[in-house]
């Protein structure tokens, strides 16, 4: 199977942003074309777990990563790592939707423009279009594509967010709590999307809500304070946890 | 010149496109990614061909007349070698006239004439030399970077490093002004100081420059005391002030606390407008409006006012300088938490109550500091001063008398013919000194109380 | 503001310690102090208002200027050979004869040498300028005899503009009583007029009001303004983004960003001091060029842009840097190709207001020679030539009556330029403002 060679791989990672530690050694598999679900209470490092898997946390002042973090085997912290060309491999999509204040077009079409994944007009076409309607947009969208990005509702400019990510052509895509800005039809859709996609490419998702990772998550991990508290497939961990944490957790009594 | 500049760009736009379509050809061709784009190929070949050469350019236009000078100045020893070195100069200085101005004159000495001849080859010819050599460098420099050009080879890395360093060195361009300023000051205040006592400036009671520009009067020296003008800049500044701080204040905390949003919206761009008006303005409606109106006033009151007074110039000062006052305390005032102000409202107090006792206590650094930059401008006001508050450095404490001040005197010593290296010339830099080191001052200490309030409440 | 005094109402009716006397008093005071912030702010306004009221008041009458109508004898024979086979020989005195005759012929009654050299004055010394220039245009009016219409000189034109009363004595007064009946004459004969002034707007300087203009002036600033945008923008800019977006939090970039807010705040004069100890004397640049004067002003502008570029840029939010950034994109490309676009409209707006400043700037022009008397209009940037702001120094310090007006004049056209850029800025900050 698949599914037992992982993707990424995240070995004793510490990370601490000046003086305080977030992440106290973490040791995470990150299986190919799964949907892997980080769950925790806020503040329990779950988000600057996810940045660390693309190197967002580079661009933070005082943030110190210490540890292994593999993609394919071979290791992205390293002084031979360009981020600009795993920040391509590994996609992201946060929180708030934020398309630039361009065209829906320029939005989906910047990423292949600096990565040159497109020699001519027409093929830059052939990829917008391509991920408008991987991302599920296209439809909505197609008779306006030239209009600013900015001018979308919530749920589409987070799909749009989508498209632009995996215009890239990623390996995985990170999503840090990409529904939290949204109402709930609109995190259907959101939702529906992430299954489709999930047969191309490998997801890593942040979310607060438990209900949301066990409906798409095939892998779950729980945060807490900074560790790893527990990690296995989501059924399991929401039936029959083994640490009392989160057992608490996915109860409510707390977070 | 224009001509090898236009060359060498042409040379890189076209070592530019031929590095897009090399680094494309390779990526084709070998069926794998580039490091890089071909565009950022293809800059990385036009910016370093371009910058250097132009460097060179520009240092060869810098010290071309000096290598001109040195061939002249051989080509006449050759020619004229019963001349000593003094005529042998001189020779030079009206050849290099001769060149300015174009014209050879029929008077002129043949001998000249071809030895002027001569140089004009020579001065041709050195730049046509340079022009080939430099082109051929641009050729060179292309093909060479144009080799460098590999599927691994990271153009955009060192372009963006490049241009990294260029926006540093624009980040620079301020501290080298500060620099520029400090340095030229100090110097000529140095040489000030040579010829005048330094105890003399600056614990002086008499400032009459005027009489040093004759050698043979007993006083040639000139008085360059500068109390009277510090005297006078206090002066002024200090009126200004009066005006400028209880109108600003006032107006800011009115504008802040009590003003409905549509007044503001009306109010604070006049008062912007206000702002924004040069301050030679201002100082003709000092000398021309204001200055009559106080002596006439004057004269109704039976006072005697001098026609050029410090009141007019400080009175036209502080009403430029109120909005200067009430948009920095406005700023101030609003960055003040609303939570302050409702817990003084929840006790029972007054909006002036609020304001007074709550507010600008709290706003208070952040006053302070503003305050103080106006005085730092107010000292370092010129036109106002120059048009209104007169030339004669009276030592005097008296609004209603013609004073000086050192913004003045800079500006009278150095307007007009100026003999460098002559006392009244070189005393200007040292006022100019006096003027940064005061206002510097100033500036520091507001600085820190404005950073000292933002740390608080931003 | 109602809520308050509600509240304040409220424990007036309910019983408390406080007496009702104590908290009328606190009110009135309130009222007193509302009333002292409204009367200031009334009080700034109005400066301005008087400002502008007292300018316009004095320069209005600027617009016009009295003219009178000659008729002009160019017969042949009034020119010296050379004159006819080439126009441009002529000499301005013999043009001044030509003119005098022409008066003289009005006023034939008119005898002794002091009398004839005061009805001359009547007529602007500049006027010979003009004939002559009317004159090598159309070759074709040598021969005839023209009626042209001239500019009065300055005291004329005050006289006529009422800006000199009648009830002084005579002997007080520059515009004598003779004068004045010759002019009373020329009007009445329908000789004189007042036409648009538009010597204001196409000469340069001239020591006569009447035909002193503003082109070289403006010219001037324009060169000026234009040196210092090409300097101090692009490296504005760039130092701005550099100090925003790339530069190590360490000892060297503090004292950078110390240095350029002090910067700003240093006295203008001290730049002027700055161009003339470096620029002129060490570097030996040319005097009174607007090269030199843009350099000064752009070092002068430098720090307001990088400041308020680094406002823009500080503004575009950090979603845009991280979605770029996500994308793969490096940080230059994050910079260039969104934080710098976005922040691009404040960035313009500052720059304007800067040139504005700039624009408007005196004192370190007068420094580095901007300030000599210069009627040839420039045509390049190191051609000496004075500024708008600078012009209008000089003219307010020419005992002319009648420069007062062309100095108010030259204010206005100042104001005007200003307030324009001051609109185009206010409207491009509207335009395209985004709030985050």
């Amino acid at each position: 199977m698949e599914d037992s060679i992982p993707k990424m791989r995240v070995e004793n990672l510490d990370v601490s942003y000046f003086d305080k530690q977030a992440l106290f050694s973490i040791n995470l598999d990150i299986t190919k074309n799964n949907i892997t679900a980080l769950i925790g209470p806020s503040g329990c490092g779950k988000s600057t777990f996810l940045r660390c898997l693309n190197r967002m946390n580079d661009v933070i002042d005082g943030c110190v990563v210490k540890g292994k973090v593999e993609l394919d085997g071979s290791t992205i912290y390293d002084q031979r790592i360009d981020p600009v060309t795993l920040r391509a491999k590994v996609g992201i999509v946060f929180q708030k939707p934020n398309p630039f204040p361009k065209s829906i077009y320029d939005n989906v079409a910047y990423g292949p423009r600096i990565h040159g994944l497109a020699n001519t007009n027409s093929e830059l076409d052939d990829i917008v279009e391509k991920s408008l309607i991987r991302a599920g947009l296209w439809d909505e969208v197609k008779d306006r594509i030239s209009d600013s990005g900015t001018s979308l509702s919530g749920g589409q400019q987070q799909r749009l967010c989508i498209a632009r990510a995996i215009a890239v052509n990623p390996q995985v895509l990170l999503m840090d709590e990409p529904c939290s800005a949204l109402d709930p039809i609109a995190t259907a859709r959101i939702e529906e999307l992430m299954d489709e996609l999930r047969n191309r490419y490998t997801i890593v998702i942040v979310t607060h809500s438990m209900q949301q990772a066990a409906r798409v998550a095939q892998y779950t991990a729980f945060f807490h304070m900074g560790y790893l508290v527990e990690k296995g497939a989501t059924e399991k961990m929401f039936t029959t946890p083994d640490d009392k944490r989160t057992q608490d957790y996915i109860t409510g009594r707390f977070g | 010149m224009t001509l090898i500049i236009f060359l060498i760009l042409f040379a890189a736009v076209f070592g530019y496109y031929i590095a897009q379509s090399k680094a494309a050809t390779i990526s084709l061709t070998q069926g794998k990614k580039l490091n890089s784009l071909p565009i950022y190929h293809g800059l990385y070949v036009l910016t370093l061909t371009v910058l250097p050469l132009l460097l060179i350019i520009l240092f060869w236009m810098l010290c071309k007349g000096y290598f001109l000078d040195k061939i002249l100045f051989s080509i006449l020893e050759n020619e004229f070698v019963n001349l000593n070195f003094d005529q042998i100069n001189l020779l030079a200085a009206k050849l290099k006239n001769m060149y300015v101005s174009q014209l050879v004159s029929q008077e002129t000495d043949p001998n000249l004439i071809r030895v002027y001849q001569e140089y004009l080859l020579y001065e041709e010819n050195i730049s046509i030399y340079f022009n080939i050599l430099v082109f051929f460098l641009s050729i060179l420099i292309i093909f060479f970077l144009l080799k460098k050009i590999k599927l691994d080879f990271p153009a955009r890395k060192k372009i963006e490093r490049l241009l990294t360093i260029v926006f540093f060195l624009a980040s620079i361009v301020a501290v080298l002004t500060t620099v520029g300023i400090i340095s030229s000051l100090f110097f000529e205040t140095v040489r000030f100081f040579d010829k005048i006592n330094p105890l003399d400036f600056l614990f002086g009671l008499e400032w009459s420059p005027q009489t040093a520009i004759r050698s043979d009067q007993v006083a040639a020296q000139g008085a360059f005391g500068i109390i009277p003008l510090l005297v006078g800049t206090l002066l002024t500044t200090l009126i200004a002030m009066f005006v400028a701080v209880p109108f600003g204040l006032m107006s800011a905390i009115y504008l802040s606390e009590y003003a409905h949003p549509r007044t503001r919206a009306i109010i604070k761009p006049a008062l912007e407008i206000l702002a924004g008006i040069p301050t030679v303005v201002y100082g003709f409606f000092a000398a021309i409006t204001v200055a009559p109106f106080i002596r006439d006033l004057g004269d109704l009151l039976g006072l005697e006012v001098a026609s050029e007074s410090a009141l007019a110039a400080g009175l036209v000062m502080g009403i430029m300088i109120i909005p200067f006052v009430s948009s920095m305390s406005d700023d101030v005032i609003t960055a003040v938490p609303r939570s302050l102000r409702e817990g003084s409202w929840g006790l029972g107090a007054t909006r002036s109550e609020t304001i007074l006792q709550v507010v600008l206590p709290a706003a208070l650094a952040g006053i302070v500091g503003s305050v103080l930059l106006a005085v730092s401008r107010a000292i370092g006001e010129t036109m106002i001063v120059v048009m209104a508050a007169g030339l004669a450095a009276n030592l005097t404490f008296n609004p209603l008398e013609a004073v000086s001040t050192v913004t003045v005197q800079i500006v009278t010593l150095l307007v007009g013919d100026q003999e460098f290296d002559s006392a009244k010339t070189l005393a200007a830099f040292a006022l100019g000194m006096t003027l940064f080191f005061f206002t510097l001052i100033l500036n520091v200490i507001a600085l820190a109380f404005v950073k000292r309030y933002r740390e608080v409440y931003e | 503001m109602n809520n308050l005094d509600n509240n304040n109402q409220l424990t007036d009716e309910s019983p408390s310690e406080y007496s009702s006397d104590r908290l009328l008093k606190r009110q009135k005071k309130e009222k007193r102090f509302q009333l002292l912030g409204k009367l200031s702010v009334l009080a700034s306004v109005s400066f301005l208002f008087i400002l502008f009221i007292s300018i316009i008041e004095k320069g209005s009458s600027a617009i016009r200027q009295s003219e009178v109508l000659l008729s002009i004898d160019l017969s042949t024979e009034n020119f010296r050979q050379e004159v006819l086979m080439d126009p441009k020989k002529i000499r301005g005195s013999e043009l001044n004869k030509l003119t005098r005759n022409s008066l003289i012929k009005l006023f034939p009654n008119v005898q002794s040498r002091s009398d004839r050299r005061m009805l001359y004055s009547l007529i602007s010394s500049g006027a010979r300028h003009e004939l002559r220039d009317r004159i090598i245009q159309n070759r074709d009016l040598i021969g005839g005899i023209i009626s042209v219409w001239l500019p009065l000189s300055d005291d004329a034109d005050m006289y006529l503009k009422g800006n000199i009363k009648k009830d002084v004595p005579s002997n007080l007064r520059r515009f004598k009583d003779n004068q004045i009946s010759w002019l009373d004459q020329l009007m009445s004969d329908g000789l004189v007029r007042k036409s648009f002034n538009f010597r204001f707007f196409t000469n340069g300087d001239s020591r006569e009001p009447e035909i002193a203009g503003t082109l070289g002036a403006l010219i001037g600033s324009f060169f000026t303004l234009l040196v210092t945008f090409l300097i101090s923008f692009p490296i504005g800019v760039m130092a701005a983004i550099y100090l925003e977006e790339f530069s190590p939090k360490n000892r060297f970039t503090e004292i950078i960003e110390v240095n350029i807010n002090n910067l700003a705040a240093v006295p203008s004069i001290v730049f002027g001091l700055l161009g003339l100890g470096v620029f002129l004397s060490f570097f030996e640049f040319p005097r009174s060029a607007p090269l030199v004067g843009g350099m000064v002003l752009s070092l002068m502008t430098l720090p307001t842009i990088i400041i308020v570029s680094r406002a823009s840029l500080k503004a575009v939010p950090g979603s845009i840097r991280e979605a770029a950034l996500g994308l793969g994109a490096s940080k230059m490309q994050m910079v260039l190709h969104h934080v710098l676009p976005l922040g691009m409209p404040g960035i313009l707006t500052g720059g304007i207001l800067g040139m504005a400043r700039a624009l408007g700037e005196t004192a370190p022009l007068l420094m580095i020679g901007m300030v000599a008397f210069i009627v040839d209009i420039p045509t390049k940037i190191d051609d000496p030539s004075t500024a708008l702001p600078v012009q209008i120094f000089l003219w307010a310090d020419s005992p002319e009556r009648a420069f007062v007006e062309r100095t108010s004049a030259a204010i206005m056209l100042l104001l005007f330029f200003l307030l324009t850029m001051n609109f185009v800025a206010v409207l491009l900050r509207q335009k395209f403002e985004k709030r985050w």
